[in-house]
């Protein structure tokens, strides 16, 4: 813990795998116990960090005849164990902001689980709940809405300033309403948390608003730019090096990722208003 | 530092609550709404027990001396029962501008009888946001002349507190001579608005009157009605949970499908981050001054826009049902049609945002 709070060891996250997206329990990547080991094979999918990572925290199927979410484990183990192989995936950005990640009979201590056998599925959903908050940091929206007033009071057509708009000033001062509730919730957030109390709504509903929030951010950037607003790679009359269009794009993949928008409705309405969960197909 | 309503809060929005459950129930409402331009006397009674019209109202005038953040969560009590009463002019509005702009004199005069809930006031703004219609009054020696639009608590009033074209609040009273009153009739059968025109009518100033009194009045009005929104809006989400699970097609509650839980989490997305943005607007006007008009603004626009959404998509989740006079859940879409539409529609309030922040000429 001590090291991982100094940022001496960075971690990558194991859960997707391309048969496991939104179905996260579904997972394949086998552990096969042999003497002392969990033995493991597959493959894991949009692994951030995974080329710079010391450690890997890893969703692994130890038991294959139970129920799909009691049959999953948590280990823990470098990155350096032999038979892991990282291969960047590059995405529509054009840049790899994620890897593929192949394991081939990679040799663990059974030491290294988390919890019981079996019981991964409850620490991963630990985890989960924190990856959803940090996509929602009120603060990075804050930086990305500032730079946006910045951009629109430098961004001219015809010699009038983008913030003299006034179609484009409406749309900037409806998303700093959207952004100013986002912040004061996550105020609320904090409060419950120090209390110790579960502020349920209020939670579940960051990831969904916070990612559109941010990706309509880029959005009007972009849309103030026009012509320009297209402009990449290291093409001239760049604007922001580029940040606005690479960030419409990766946003659209953090509404996708850390649970898709869809699903988070789903955790909505199931958990935060306790609405009927999806009837389960006969076996 | 604590980002949460306090004890004594919650307990006041539940005995709120409790109090509207008990004796403001639809089918009250229902009768209310046929007669619109009418108080709800016995109904203000009980409110006036429990002290809301004097919420505001400093203790040495027989108030509870309590802040705006409680006057918003009594407002949100109100939107979600769709409360038939004249809070907003009467509690908020009226006594602000009192305790704002008034004498001495006028505020003992007047003050009190609020806090009592003897009288209801209404209150003419609207013209100080945007004048249409030719509207707008002129302030002569004692007198006012022209005419203003949706006077908020018009039915009944005992007071009206007017403000005149040039920043100037007056007090004027329903007999005087020259003035003729109509009423507006407008989608929301739960709240009254009116028309007043003067004619050379006498009027009395407030002295301390000044153009930053009227906007923090307007401020105050704003926050308001975007808690009113809030509180509409969580009952029409509640309202189409249950409905949801209680109505059956295909041999399945309709709850059970994705396309009508997923609208029901749109509602709960959009409106649960909007209640901390009213809490801190409301907490603002009290105690964050370089941050009320904005957030006021913000509160307004936002929740308009929110309500707007819950309001229709509640009303699909209802199907058919919804549309009808049945269920009566038109009661809360309306409010929230009204509260976005007075005091400054979103297009017209996020102007104001931009200016207060130097971003529009």
């Amino acid at each position: 813990m001590k090291p991982t709070l100094r940022g001496e060891v960075v971690w990558c996250q194991g859960y997707s795998e391309p048969g496991s997206g939104s179905d996260l329990a579904s997972l394949q990547t086998r552990a096969t116990v042999d003497g002392d080991d969990f033995v493991i094979n597959g493959q894991k999918i949009w692994t951030s960090t995974a080329h710079e990572a010391d450690m890997i925290f890893c969703l692994v199927r130890t038991e294959p005849d139970k129920p799909k979410h009691e049959g999953i484990s948590y280990l823990i183990f470098s990155m350096k164990t032999p038979g892991i192989e990282v291969r960047p995936l590059t995405t529509m950005t054009g840049h790899a902001e994620f890897n593929e990640v192949f394991f081939t009979d990679v040799r663990v201590p059974k030491t290294q689980i988390v919890g019981q056998r079996g019981q991964g599925w409850f620490v991963a959903n630990a985890t989960l709940k924190h990856e959803r908050g940090m996509l929602g940091d009120p603060v990075a929206m804050e930086t990305r809405f500032q730079a946006l007033v910045d951009l629109m009071h430098e961004e001219t057509v015809d010699g009038q300033r983008a913030i003299d708009n006034p179609i484009f000033r409406d749309r900037l001062v409806r998303l700093q309403a959207e952004l100013a509730a986002m912040k004061f919730n996550g105020l609320r957030l904090l409060t419950s948390a120090s209390k110790g109390e579960d502020p349920g709504l209020a939670r579940l509903i960051v990831k969904l608003q916070s990612c559109e929030l941010t990706h309509q951010i880029s959005a009007l950037a972009i849309d103030v730019m026009g012509e320009l607003g297209v402009l990449y790679d290291d093409s001239p009359y760049l604007r922001s090096h580029g940040s606005w269009q690479w960030g419409y794009m990766f946003q659209l993949g953090l509404i996708i990722g850390g649970g898709t928008a869809q699903i988070q409705k789903n955790i909505i309405s199931e958990r935060g208003l306790g609405m009927p969960r999806e009837p389960k197909l006969a076996k | 530092m604590e980002f949460a309503l306090s004890e004594e809060q919650c307990l006041l929005q539940d005995s709120v609550r409790r109090f509207l459950e008990q004796n403001s129930p639809l089918d009250k409402v229902r009768l209310a709404a046929g007669n619109t331009h009418t108080v709800q006397r016995s109904l203000w009674a009980g409110a006036s027990e429990l002290g809301i019209p004097g919420m505001l109202i400093p203790e040495d005038f027989g108030g509870m001396g309590l802040g705006f953040l409680d006057a918003a969560i009594v407002y949100e009590m109100f939107g979600r029962y769709v409360a038939p009463l004249p809070f907003l002019g009467t509690a908020v509005m009226a006594p602000l501008a009192l305790m704002l702009a008034g004498s001495e004199a006028q505020q003992e005069k007047w003050l009190p009888k609020i806090a009592a809930g003897e009288i209801i006031a209404g209150v003419a703004v609207t013209e100080s946001i945007g004048v249409r219609e030719d509207a707008g009054v002129k302030a002569g020696k004692g007198t006012l002349t022209g005419k203003v639009l949706f006077v908020i608590d018009w039915a009944e009033a005992d007071l009206y507190i007017v403000a005149d074209s040039d920043h100037g609040l007056h007090l004027v009273l329903p007999g005087a001579k020259g003035l003729s009153r109509r009423a507006l009739d407008t989608i929301d059968k739960t709240r009254s608005v009116g028309e007043l025109v003067f004619d050379q009518v006498s009027a009395e100033p407030l002295p301390r009157s000044s153009a930053d009194a009227v906007a923090r009045v307007i401020d105050a009005g704003r926050v308001m009605l975007a808690a009113d929104t809030l509180g509409a809006g969580q009952m029409m989400i509640e309202k189409s949970v249950a409905y949801a699970g209680e109505r059956k097609q295909f041999g399945r509650v309709i709850g059970s499908f994705q396309a009508v839980k997923h609208l029901c989490a749109e509602m709960a997305a959009a409106l649960e981050p909007s209640r901390s943005l009213v809490w801190y607007a409301a907490h603002a006007l009290d105690e964050v001054p370089g941050d009320a008009r904005l957030m006021a603004c913000h509160a307004k626009s936002h929740l308009s826009e929110v309500g707007r959404f819950v309001a229709r998509t509640a009303t699909e989740v209802h199907g058919g049902m919804g549309f009808t006079d049945l269920l009566g859940l038109h009661y809360w879409f309306k409010r929230i049609g009204f509260d976005r539409q007075l005091l400054g529609g979103p297009e017209l309030v996020r102007l104001e945002a931009a200016h207060l922040q130097g971003w529009a000429a």
